[in-house]
């Protein structure tokens, strides 16, 4: 059923008997064109691409667990394309451009959000970083506004600009970037897929690959072998583990991240700030909860949790920048695991397997880059080249070179 | 103020003697010492607490601790202003100023309950379907009006006026409830010689023995309670932490705990935080955390004077406080049966028992009979009334007839669920008992157990059992033996839960009331049906969909009872459905307990130099610079702007000489047979010929081949260096040294330690400097240019016999020598060298003025060694030897990183030279539009050059050094710049280095 | 989490600093091709389970350890000083 106000309303007139499944909960069929492992974001972004741009519909996303448990659904829901460097930059703006087309195309409503996202500065040199990282937006067409003391205080006035260790100097805003509900990007996206043709096979975890002869054959799952013509992983945080399988080694590490949610109050913070004096940001969800993150633990995990360090570290950045936060209070603080790369910037490419497929290495920026990660990968599983805005994401690039490593702090993941 | 009509005439554990006088939305109330700010709005007969999330619905208070989904206030006010304040928890105090939130215009009267008409359109998830219609009205119209509808209380906006700390404890056991079990535990760990700390969330230690009537030994609990605290509080390493909640079990024993110090007072006593964050390291831990009772699902039961039966014997027990005059029990298993006694006997008018079991114990019929309660059995309550306040029930029999009862309390009990939250901390999930049905703990974090109630043993004698047994397990664990001392731990008999009833369906269709699971976020349970029936039915799916169990209770009361009916849904059983799992906090923290004492210049150290003071003395600007402060530049009066008296300070160090503070310089001192081996190593260019008594200038790689920092290197004597980094690699280089040497090259004999902090170093710049030093240096040291030429570096003495060392380095280009002394003798060089060097005009400068200097020379500093450089790409290929092996050697061979097009450092001047240029542009070809394609580089460092008289830059562009005199864009569209700049060679000033040398 | 020093003790994880896993050798930069410092230095362990790797104990004794700790739980199974450098090497 197509959602909108009058099926709503019609159904909320039938007491919602009406309503099916928003995706059908397939049964692996022998043989696919395209297996995506991975039913997070990427993997059904990619599905859904797949079917409505490529026309490749007999495929498959097999999920371990259930549809959107992983990454998609424990991140801080960020959407913004201010990056530096000319790897990156188009590759974001595509993804924020089909951000801003997402609720129309799978008729789900994601609640893209275009709140602004400003980083602040605080000192002359970060200034000038940000400046550099700004005009490189608007060289690349994209939205950039380098904002000085006073506008940034005109826009937050409750943050600590008179007595910091490290004072508000400025900041760099982009308008067009913001939040999104993380879950239902997840939900409608399998919800289109689904009605593209796509088979969503849930509770199906990967045991192996089958390989013949340098050449992917298809999967080893509980559910059973399934055969494929294409095989592609989107797995971030578990992308060293299903590689693995394949024989591979990749540039990666499994780091965790924290985020965090406070108890839900009334509208204070209308953009998404990031704190340049520390490893904090922060944005408001429509439910009113602060929904707030910082730096990764900095040690290897799959354990979907972290340690109070980097917790209490967190919450005294949020206590410098935004000292009325005293008497709110932390809900919740959970850890989701990213494979941080060793430039800190992703890989979609071929595997050195004929017909494997590779999309990981996202470090902490993949939710933001779902809808551009899946519309690449797609074009890559499709037409066996690499989309125009993402040819950058090299899997070879360590060997060669070619990094795009926005930080500049080189092969160590947990400084990425 | 009024009196408090429900307060029962004698009893509780308040102290009637001590009232105090609070207001709730403006009213003037009492309540006495002991009370919770729930306790008091029931003793003054306020049951309208508080309006639901979503549909606006009127609340009241459902529970008695910290579990309470319904009853949140904004307590306090201006600044200290506390929204989602749970009434049953906050400690009532003097002035207490509470208010009610999510309403409007008011509590009583609140316009968003509109939305209860619209209920049927506002089920789950019905937002995911609507507001896509037009596209932009998603951010223009309903966001903002879904947002301000959402949200709870008000947060202060002003800066938090209250401090908070940060404790760190260590034990072998840590308890954590102070009920009966953990008493129990706390005990029998301190009676073996354990170090033991117990923690509890309630200002009263005792847990349910303080509501509950029970006989312990043959007499009341409160004499076991008394004695037991007696006991324990005379021991020496026992620590009771009432106001203290175990919020988060982490790795290896870890547990965070928050302790309200201040929470019961109007305003923090004279130097008390307001809340002290802990981090408390524990060998063994016992979760006695006790249990939460469940509400059941029925239509109205949120209506407000609708309680947990346990609950309302807190109120009459503890409180002295009947919730209600006219009650109903509403119960599924015997343990309810107390509640109504308790209120009988404390004059409370029990109009009828509703049990939902056909078969009741004749005992209990006895009872019912004494205390002339209608007892209906085999029956359910079906719906209760009344809006803002209860009016009377329908009860469904067992021949499935309705009965209407008038009534103004409905107690509701439905058996326990332990609280085990903090055993799934570390993803470890519990398991279902179905003789209890309820989950309990199953796998645990390790060096975590659970007793008594948290375990699922919830009659009294188990939990002092089971405390006692697990305590002194604990401390057997810990190395401890057997204490002394006996209890008596046999307790009065006890009803216990029977089967429970999830929901209570009937009443029909669209007709029929709204019937709660999560209060707090208004899920129904038609919203669990809707879920199921969309496929949203794996637990996460039905949490995030519906989102039940997301609100500040984090589902204490109805995540289970949210499982139960999607089991129902789907024909499975409850733990084939799922599990639930909490996460941290157990309840919410205050950010600022977590924060501590690191906010607003206390955020972070500083750090300051040696000579700080004496830069302070001169009248010094200061700048932050990372960690440290540092002089920015020295005004003189009459001087209108930064940029004249930096000017002066960068003319008067070319034409004369200025001293200038270096001592943030990391500084590692190298030792060892093998020190020129590892240097050869870890830096790109060739140490191990560096004589003794030279420096030299390094370059170091890091194993990317990317450059990582740069400073000069000094070799003091055979065996000893001493090597200097930038500022702000000072830790990374050192952290970068240990490793090579540790881990990648052991056997060589070196031995380093940084030494940064223990000397203080001033730059002595330009043709005097020599002068300057000759009065500084005893005169024992020949400093002539013969004997001290450009890179000598010595150990010398100063002030007559002061330990020092000299460098002949320079950063600026000048004559120049950079003196270092122990540190506290910082202040006294820089009196000496300006003493000294009175007679040259000497001519203090700060970082800006050093910044001007090294731009005016092309060396390069922190944004051009930003971690994205080769050192091709800084003009320092040369320096890479290919002789040896180094960190870095190799992959900076890779292909990308040897391109000839790769940007490269070059000097820029503005064509027009009244033209500024900023730090941060990006290089265009002259006429070429902004594109990726044409984006040509970025301008790295800019200053104003006075002896040029015009801006100057440097930044890395293609091909940069092949280009000198070309012409392009420097453009800057942030700033709104877009200046024509000549390449140039990025040495602006002496380019032969001709004055290096005097 | 907590890392029991062998030089200092059981201490908090915040004294400590990770860098990677601790297996791979560094190759001779002479000797070595790029394409096998390549692999050193980018291809990684990432196990989910057991895991060797290489801790700084930069607040406190300034040793570098290998740590082998579970990544899926977190639990330290053995902590371990370096060879001792040139003193027993040439002892």
């Amino acid at each position: 059923m197509r959602y909108s106000i009058f099926s709503l309303l019609r159904q909320s007139w039938a007491g919602h008997t009406g309503w099916t499944p928003a995706w059908r909960d397939a049964a692996p069929k022998s043989d696919y064109d395209v297996i995506i492992i991975g039913g997070g974001g990427h993997g059904l972004a990619t599905a859904h691409y797949l079917a409505s741009q490529h026309g490749i519909t007999n495929v498959a996303v097999i999920e371990k667990g259930h549809v959107g448990s992983g990454n998609i659904g424990r991140n801080t829901t960020i959407i913004r394309s201010n990056y530096l460097l000319p790897g990156n930059t188009p590759f974001y703006e595509l993804s924020l451009k089909l951000w801003e087309g997402l609720e129309q195309d799978i008729n789900y409503n994601a609640m893209v959000s275009q709140r602004g996202v400003i980083n602040l500065y605080h000192s002359d040199a970060q200034r000038d970083a940000y400046a550099r990282r700004g005009n490189a937006m608007r060289i690349a067409g994209v939205d950039a506004e380098l904002l000085g003391k006073e506008e940034v205080r005109a826009m937050l006035p409750f943050f600590n600009y008179d007595d910091a260790r490290f004072p508000i100097q400025g900041g760099l805003l982009q308008r067009r970037g913001g939040s999104v509900r993380h879950d239902a990007v997840a939900w409608g996206y399998a919800r289109a897929a689904d009605r593209g043709g796509v088979d969503i096979v849930q509770n199906c975890e990967v045991t192996g690959l089958a390989i013949e002869a340098g050449r992917v054959v298809g999967v080893e799952t509980t559910r059973g072998p399934i055969r494929a013509r294409k095989v592609a992983l989107a797995v971030a945080g578990n992308s060293s583990r299903l590689a693995a399988m394949a024989g591979l080694r990749l540039p990666i590490e499994s780091h965790v991240l924290q985020a965090f949610v406070s108890e839900g109050v009334k509208p204070l913070i209308d953009t998404v700030v990031t704190f340049g004096a520390g490893h904090f940001y922060v944005s408001q969800s429509d439910k009113g909860g602060l929904v707030f993150g910082g730096d990764i633990d900095g040690y290897n995990s799959y354990a979907q949790r972290g340690n109070l360090p980097v917790i209490e570290d967190v919450m005294e950045s949020a206590m410098a920048l935004w000292p009325g936060l005293g008497r709110i209070r932390l809900l919740r603080h959970w850890g989701g695991i990213m494979d941080m790369s060793m430039d800190g910037s992703p890989i979609i490419d071929h595997t050195p397997i004929e017909g494997l497929y590779l999309n990981a290495g996202w470090c902490y920026g993949g939710f933001k880059a779902t809808p551009g990660s899946g519309w690449c990968f797609a074009h890559l599983i499709a037409t066996d080249k690499p989309h125009p805005v993402a040819a950058a994401y090299r899997l070879d690039r360590f060997a060669t070179g070619r990094l795009i490593d926005e930080k500049g702090v080189g092969a160590q993941p947990n400084l990425q | 103020m009024s009196p408090q009509p429900f307060r029962t005439p004698a009893g509780g554990l308040i102290d009637r003697a001590k009232p105090f006088g609070f207001s709730f939305d403006g009213r003037r109330l009492e309540g006495y010492e002991g009370d919770t700010l729930a306790s008091a709005l029931l003793a003054n007969g306020v049951r309208l607490v508080g309006r639901s999330f979503k549909y606006h619905r009127p609340r009241g208070i459902l529970s008695a601790g910290s579990e309470e989904p319904n009853a949140l206030v904004e307590l306090r006010s201006g600044a200290r202003r506390e929204p989602n304040t749970r009434a049953t928890t906050a400690e009532l105090f003097d002035g207490l100023e509470a208010a009610s939130q999510n309403r409007w215009p008011s509590l009583d009267f609140d316009l968003l309950s509109v939305n209860s008409l619209f209920g049927s359109a506002l089920a789950a998830g019905f937002y995911y379907k609507t507001f896509m219609w037009p596209a932009a009205f998603w951010e223009r119209v309903y966001e903002p009006l879904i947002r301000r509808a959402a949200g709870l209380g008000r947060a202060a906006v002003a800066a938090d006026p209250d401090h908070y700390e940060k404790a760190f404890a260590f034990c072998d056991v840590l308890v954590i409830g102070g009920g009966p079990a953990g008493l129990s535990a706390a005990l029998s760990a301190g009676r073996a010689g354990a170090r033991v700390i117990l923690c509890d969330e309630d200002f009263a230690l005792g847990g349910r023995l303080l509501s509950d009537r029970r006989m312990i030994g043959g007499r009341p609990a409160a004499d076991w309670l008394a004695a037991t605290l007696a006991e324990l509080e005379s021991m020496p390493d026992m620590r009771l932490m009432r106001r203290s909640t175990v919020f988060g079990v982490y790795d290896h024993g870890v547990y965070g705990v928050v302790e309200r110090v201040s929470d019961h007072l109007p305003t923090p006593p004279p130097f008390q935080p307001r809340q002290r964050s802990w981090r408390i390291t524990a060998k063994r831990a016992i979760l006695a955390a006790g249990a939460i009772e469940r509400p059941v699902v029925f239509a109205g039961n949120d209506t407000p004077g609708v309680m947990l039966a346990g609950a309302v014997r807190s109120y009459v027990n503890r409180f002295g406080v009947l919730p209600g005059r006219e009650a109903v029990l509403f119960t599924t298993g015997d343990d309810g049966w107390t509640t109504a006694r308790d209120l009988a006997d404390a004059g409370a008018r029990v109009v009828a028992i509703v049990d939902a079991r056909a078969e009741i114990d004749a005992g209990l019929r006895a009872l019912a009979e004494r205390i002339g309660a209608r007892l209906v059995t085999g029956a359910v309550v079906e719906s209760a009334h009344g809006g803002k306040a209860l009016r009377g029930i329908s009860v469904r029999n067992a021949a499935g007839h309705h009965v209407e009862m008038a009534c103004d309390l409905l107690a509701v009990s439905n058996g326990w669920n332990p609280t085990l939250h903090l055993t799934s901390h570390q993803n470890t999930r519990p398991v279902w008992d179905a003789t209890i049905a309820a989950f309990v703990p199953g796998a645990m974090p390790p060096g975590l157990v659970a007793a008594g109630s948290a375990a699922g043993r919830f009659r009294l004698e188990q939990a002092l059992d089971g405390g006692a047994r697990l305590g002194a397990e604990a401390a057997a664990e810990c190395g401890h033996g057997r204490g002394a001392g006996t209890t008596d731990r046999t307790a009065d008999d006890e009803g216990l839960p029977a089967t429970p009833v999830w929901r209570v369906s009937g009443g029909s269709g669209r007709k029929r009331g709204k019937a709660f699971v999560d209060f707090q976020n208004d899920v129904t349970d038609f919203d669990i049906e809707l879920s199921a029936r969309e496929g949203f039915r794996a637990v996460e799916h039905l949490k995030r969909y519906t989102t039940l169990g997301m609100a500040t209770d984090q589902g204490k009361t109805s995540n289970v009872s949210g499982l139960a009916l999607m089991a129902e849904q789907t024909g499975k059983l409850i733990p084939d459905t799922g599990t639930t799992i909490f996460r941290p906090p157990y309840t919410p923290v205050a950010i600022g307990a977590l924060g501590g004492h690191h906010r607003g210049r206390d955020f972070r150290p500083t750090r300051i130099s040696p000579t700080h003071a004496w830069s302070e003395r001169q009248g010094a600007v200061f700048i932050e610079s990372g960690a440290w402060i540092r002089a920015q530049y020295y005004p003189q009066p009459g001087e209108r702007d930064w940029l004249e008296t930096v000017n002066r300070e960068v003319l008067a160090v070319r034409a004369g000489v200025g001293v200038c503070d270096v001592s943030t310089l990391g500084k590692i001192d190298l030792q060892g047979r093998d020190v020129g081996v590892f240097l050869d190593r870890v830096y790109c260019n060739t140490w191990s010929t560096l004589p003794i008594g030279k420096a030299r200038y390094g370059l170091m790689l890091r194993e990317d081949g990317f450059v990582m920092d740069d400073g000069t290197t000094s070799r003091l004597a055979d065996d000893h260096y001493l090597m200097t980094t930038t500022t702000a690699n000072a830790g990374k280089v050192m952290q970068h040294l240990e490793f090579c040497h540790q881990v990648l090259w052991p056997e060589l004999d070196v031995r380093m330690v940084s030494v940064s902090e223990r000397w203080a170093q001033a730059a002595i710049a330009g043709p005097r400097s020599r002068d300057v030093l000759r009065g500084v240096v005893d005169g024992q040291h020949d400093i002539s240019d013969d004997a001290f030429p450009y890179l000598a570096a010595r150990e010398v003495t100063v002030g007559g016999g002061i330990p020092a060392r000299l460098f002949r380095i320079s950063f600026s280009g000048e004559r120049a020598f950079e003196l270092a002394v122990p540190s506290g003798f910082g202040d006294a060089m820089m009196q000496a060298i300006m003493a000294s060097g009175r007679d040259y005009g000497i001519t203090p400068y700060g970082l800006e003025a050093l910044g001007v200097l090294r731009i005016e020379k092309g060396h390069v500093a922190g944004s051009e060694l930003n971690g994205q450089t080769t050192a091709r790409d800084l003009g320092l290929g040369k320096m890479m030897s290919s002789k040896k092996d180094y960190i870095g050697r190799l992959m900076a061979t890779r292909p990308a990183l040897v391109e000839a097009e790769r940007p490269t450092l070059a000097g820029f001047r503005p064509v027009d030279a009244s033209q500024r240029l900023r730090a941060g542009a990006h290089f265009l070809g002259l006429g070429q539009p902004a594109s990726i394609e044409n984006d040509e580089g970025h301008m790295t460092s800019t200053a104003y050059s006075p002896h040029l008289r015009s801006w100057i830059g440097l930044g890395r562009i293609r091909n940069g050094a092949t280009r000198i005199g070309e012409r392009v864009r420097a453009y800057d569209p942030v700033r709104n710049g877009d200046v024509v700049v000549e390449i140039c060679n990025p040495v602006f000033f002496d380019p032969e280095g001709a004055r290096l040398h005097g | 989490m907590r890392i029991d020093c062998p030089h200092c003790g059981s201490r908090d994880v915040q004294e400590f600093i990770y860098l990677r896993d601790a297996g791979p050798r560094r190759p001779d930069g002479m000797a070595a091709t790029l394409a096998e410092m390549h692999v050193y230095l980018h291809e990684r362990d990432n196990p989910a389970g057991r895991h060797r790797e290489l801790w700084y104990h930069g607040s406190g004794c300034r040793a570098w350890l290998v740590v082998t700790r579970d990544t899926r739980t977190h639990a330290v199974f053995a902590v371990e000083a370096l060879p001792a450098s040139v003193e027993s090497a040439s002892t």
